[in-house]
């Protein structure tokens, strides 16, 4: 061939309960091409040098939140990071900050998704309506209110990012309270007093000290900063609310 | 072996198998739910689809309409009682999902929103902006939660169904943590697994696309049906085959050669106007756009990149502001995989692989040949996309066909009594044996990935836009090839925990099964239809001797047993597939005709 093949190399932590005490690290030679996400780095590290390495992935296309690593530090979506940003120099993968690792660059997210269930994310109806009655009226501003919030991919990049949730990780955190407030401001939507009731609770906003970090880091302009703050202020009025009020007087 | 006790158990958490969930939930809250998927629910490749999700929606539009268009989109090849029931119940479910929260885009009064798709005479296209299949599969998973029935097992990756006394009786899964097995009984099975567009080199679709379900099936002697239909989005980022949604000219966006000229005027699309008129031109099906792109580039009109020929995807004169309203993701796609700002650039594209039009075969309650079994979603060929699917079509199946299995489920699980516990037991332990055998035995030295690559070489090789006999005769020699070496697969790895490349080895053997029933239904099919285009002396649709389904039926250690089942005519008699002004003119003549 006309050019010598460019490489480039991945710093891998790599982490096997059944082998390892601690994590170490691993250093792969791949080809480079100036079109290559980080993704794309790790897959070829798995075809053709270690199949042993372990990792999330599918869509490749950062929308269905499976691919979100640690890359020199900062979290990110290993399909859409790519190598030439580093290039020539290594590139550090690591599994997401602040989450148990359960092996490589595979992390346990079972305590996501038990907030994710906690919070109700469901439409609870302001009023019924029945099939045969159609869609409820939503205009462009009422779908607005609440659109941001819902283009949440889960993929946990703000719970790296967000240093309260790695001291407390009972702290509910930044993509679970964007999703609870994007059902409290959908106005078909009349739960809110029963999630509120969450939001008060210890795990709730109020250990959000404002770092901002989680929207920084979101790959979906979620911006999951600002659904905390309003939720902040939305839970102090409730607090005081709640001496007037029988039930959260969130209403 | 852990064992749990289930009423219906259902394999695959996208779209179908959600919705397929939730319908078996409130059809009865007192049966038990497995619901089994190798992913976290809300990574299932539904969250992929962008453009929108068909259902007519304006008093212009009729059942009538989208019955005729999918019809004539699959080109007579569709089960039309079928099409007939889907057309009458996606609105219904799509109003459903509205009630669930889905953010469909809006008009400024504030009822759903429509747009314009190819093959589709009506804008009848439900979108969230181009986002669809996410906002569809996110909104179907938060409701899931509401029911305690549903017991889900993520990342548990089904390696076998249980069948005893000549039902299905369960599933045996591995829990992808720690690499234990479980079997979870169960009255009713219902695959929902998605299609298998993996085999091909280039696609659209993620990594989990791997037919699973489908040759779980096949295996269990279902037929798959009408496996040669494989479509090709015509417009696709070259090298990675990321889509590019239809609904970009659904908004007005135009394809055109390098000379900047559109060249489907030149295959009977035209003429060419300055704004998008439904069924014609960029608003063409599927089938004829990426056949298209096939002869602009045989006859130099192409451009060369680095990932082989493409063409451009123009959306310009849509400007910046619609273009971030509307298509945000795309925008966001070309900029950071690109480089392109599509609002002052063109989008370089080619045709990539989509989606499998066939599947197993079930009938038009989503039950499959084997008693017990049910299929919905693109894993199943329930009979609605005939030769070719129009896009927005598949999301609604969804919907429409996932509650219609749910509810055929838990109708069946109260109508069986449980099975002998002892016996699936027995059975389950030999399925154990069997997939752990593949990880610890010895001496192997073909690795995955070199033969997935062949695979999928072999594939686009033969099976691409176009066909012929001998190169898919290659492909199937290749495929016996393949399946021989597979059984000298060699895998470094012989852990419990998260052990992925044990379960990138049986996607494979799964991905080889399905492989063989598309290059082995596609070289007996002599016509040219939908997705399916010889140029061997079969260039033309042949009603006489293929107005028929192929079906496939697994045979051990060679290549599948190809029959053809009838094709369901109610309304609409074969006639001939037009677009453009030749469409118009031809609808014209079939009305006049009528009267």
């Amino acid at each position: 061939m006309s050019e010598m093949q460019k490489t480039i190399e991945i710093e891998v932590l790599r982490y096997h309960p059944e082998k390892d005490k601690e994590p170490h690290r691993q250093v792969f030679e791949v080809p480079f091409t100036d079109d290559m996400s980080v993704l794309q780095g790790v897959q070829y590290i798995k075809d053709y040098l270690d199949g042993s390495l372990s990792f999330r992935w599918s869509c490749r296309m950062a929308i269905c939140g499976s691919c979100g690593m640690m890359i020199n530090g900062v979290p990110n979506l290993s399909c859409q990071t790519f190598l030439r940003d580093y290039y020539p120099a290594r590139v550090r993968v690591e599994a997401l900050a602040h989450f148990p690792i359960e092996r490589d660059l595979v992390i346990n997210m079972e305590g996501f998704i038990e907030k994710l269930e906690s919070i109700q994310p469901y439409i609870i109806p302001k009023e019924e309506r029945t099939l045969a009655q159609g869609e409820y009226l939503q205009t462009p501003e009422q779908l607005n209110a609440y659109e941001q919030f819902s283009s949440c991919i889960n993929c946990l990049l703000c719970y790296a990012a967000c240093p309260q949730f790695g001291l407390n990780s009972s702290f509910i955190g930044p993509a679970a309270t964007a999703l609870l407030h994007r059902y409290n401001v959908d106005s078909r939507d009349g739960g809110k007093a029963e999630r509120m009731e969450l939001i008060n609770s210890e795990e709730g906003v109020f250990n959000c000290t404002a770092v901002g970090y989680c929207s920084e880091v979101c790959p979906k302009h979620v911006d999951p900063a600002n659904a905390v703050n309003q939720n902040k202020t939305n839970s102090a009025a409730d607090y005081f609310l709640r001496f007037l009020a029988p039930k959260g007087g969130a209403k | 072996m852990e064992i749990y006790k289930a009423d219906v158990v259902i394999v695959g958490g996208g779209g179908a198998g959600l919705r397929a969930a939730i319908a078996v939930a409130e059809a009865d809250p007192s049966l038990r739910i497995a619901l089994v998927s190798k992913v976290y629910p809300m990574r299932s490749h539904t969250v992929a689809a962008e453009g929108g999700s068909a259902g007519v929606k304006q008093a212009s539009d009729s059942l009538e309409y989208h019955f005729n268009d999918t019809v004539h989109g699959g080109d007579w090849l569709c089960e039309q009682d079928v099409v007939e029931y889907f057309v009458a119940h996606c609105t219904e479910e799509l109003t459903q999902l509205e009630h669930w929260g889905c953010p469909w885009s809006r008009t400024p009064d504030g009822h759903v929103n429509v747009r314009a798709f190819g093959g589709m005479k009506i804008e009848r296209t439900w979108f969230a902006a181009d986002k669809t299949g996410f906002h569809m599969l996110h909104t179907l998973f938060q409701t899931s939660i509401k029911y305690p029935s549903i017991k889900r097992f993520d990342e548990h990756f089904c390696v076998d169904l249980i069948v005893e006394d000549g039902r299905v009786q369960g599933i045996v899964a591995i829990e992808i943590a720690s690499g234990e097995f479980t079997l979870v009984e169960a009255r009713s099975v219902v695959i929902a697994t998605g299609g298998a567009g993996r085999v091909f080199r280039e696609n659209t679709n993620g990594g989990v696309v791997t037919g699973d379900g489908m040759a779980l099936a096949y295996r269990h002697g279902v037929p798959l049906r009408d496996m040669e239909f494989v479509q090709y989005h015509p417009t696709c980022m070259p090298g990675t085959g990321l889509l590019f949604t239809e609904a970009c000219r659904g908004e007005g966006g135009f394809l055109v050669n390098k000379d900047g000229y559109r060249y489907l005027q030149d295959y009977g699309l035209g003429p060419a106007e300055p704004t998008p008129r439904n069924k014609a031109m960029e608003l063409g099906p599927r089938d004829r756009l990426s056949q298209a792109f096939w002869y602009e580039q045989q006859k130099g009109r192409t451009i060369e990149g680095p990932h082989g020929s493409v063409v451009h995807l123009d959306l310009r004169h849509l400007g910046e502001q619609k273009l971030r309203e509307r298509l945000p993701q795309i925008y966001e796609l070309a900029e950071q995989f690109m480089g392109v700002d599509p609002a002052h650039a063109p989008i370089p594209v080619r045709p990539a692989v989509h989606y499998t039009m066939g599947g197993i075969l079930v009938d038009g309650r989503c039950a499959a040949p084997l008693p017990g079994l049910y299929a919905a979603g693109e894993c199943s060929s329930v009979g609605i996309h005939g030769a070719n699917r129009l896009g927005s079509n598949s999301l609604s199946e969804l919907l429409v066909f996932g509650k219609v299995a749910g509810v055929e489920a838990a109708r069946h699980a109260r109508s069986v009594p449980a099975g002998d516990s002892a016996r699936l037991l027995k059975q389950a332990q030999a399925v154990e044996q069997r997939v752990q055998g593949l990880k610890t035995k010895s001496g192997g030295s073909e690795r995955i990935a070199t033969l997935r690559k062949e695979m999928a070489q072999t594939m686009e090789d033969g099976c691409g836009i176009y066909r012929l006999a001998d190169t898919m005769q290659q492909t199937c020699d290749k495929l016996d090839e393949l399946k021989d070496r597979f059984r000298n697969v060699n895998l470094e790895d012989k852990s419990s925990v998260w052990n992925t490349e044990w379960l990138l080895a049986i996607e494979l053997e799964y991905q080889l099964d399905v492989a063989q029933s598309m290059a082995c239904s596609a070289i007996n099919r002599r016509e040219s239809r939908g997705a399916h285009q010889r140029l061997d002396g079969f260039e033309q649709r042949d009603d006489v001797n293929f107005l028929a389904h192929s079906q496939a039926h697994y045979v051990a250690g060679g290549p599948p047993r190809i029959d053809y089942g009838p094709v369901k005519i109610t309304k609409s008699q074969p006639g001939t597939r037009a677009y453009g002004a030749a469409g118009e003119k031809a609808e014209q003549e079939r009305k006049a005709s009528n009267v």
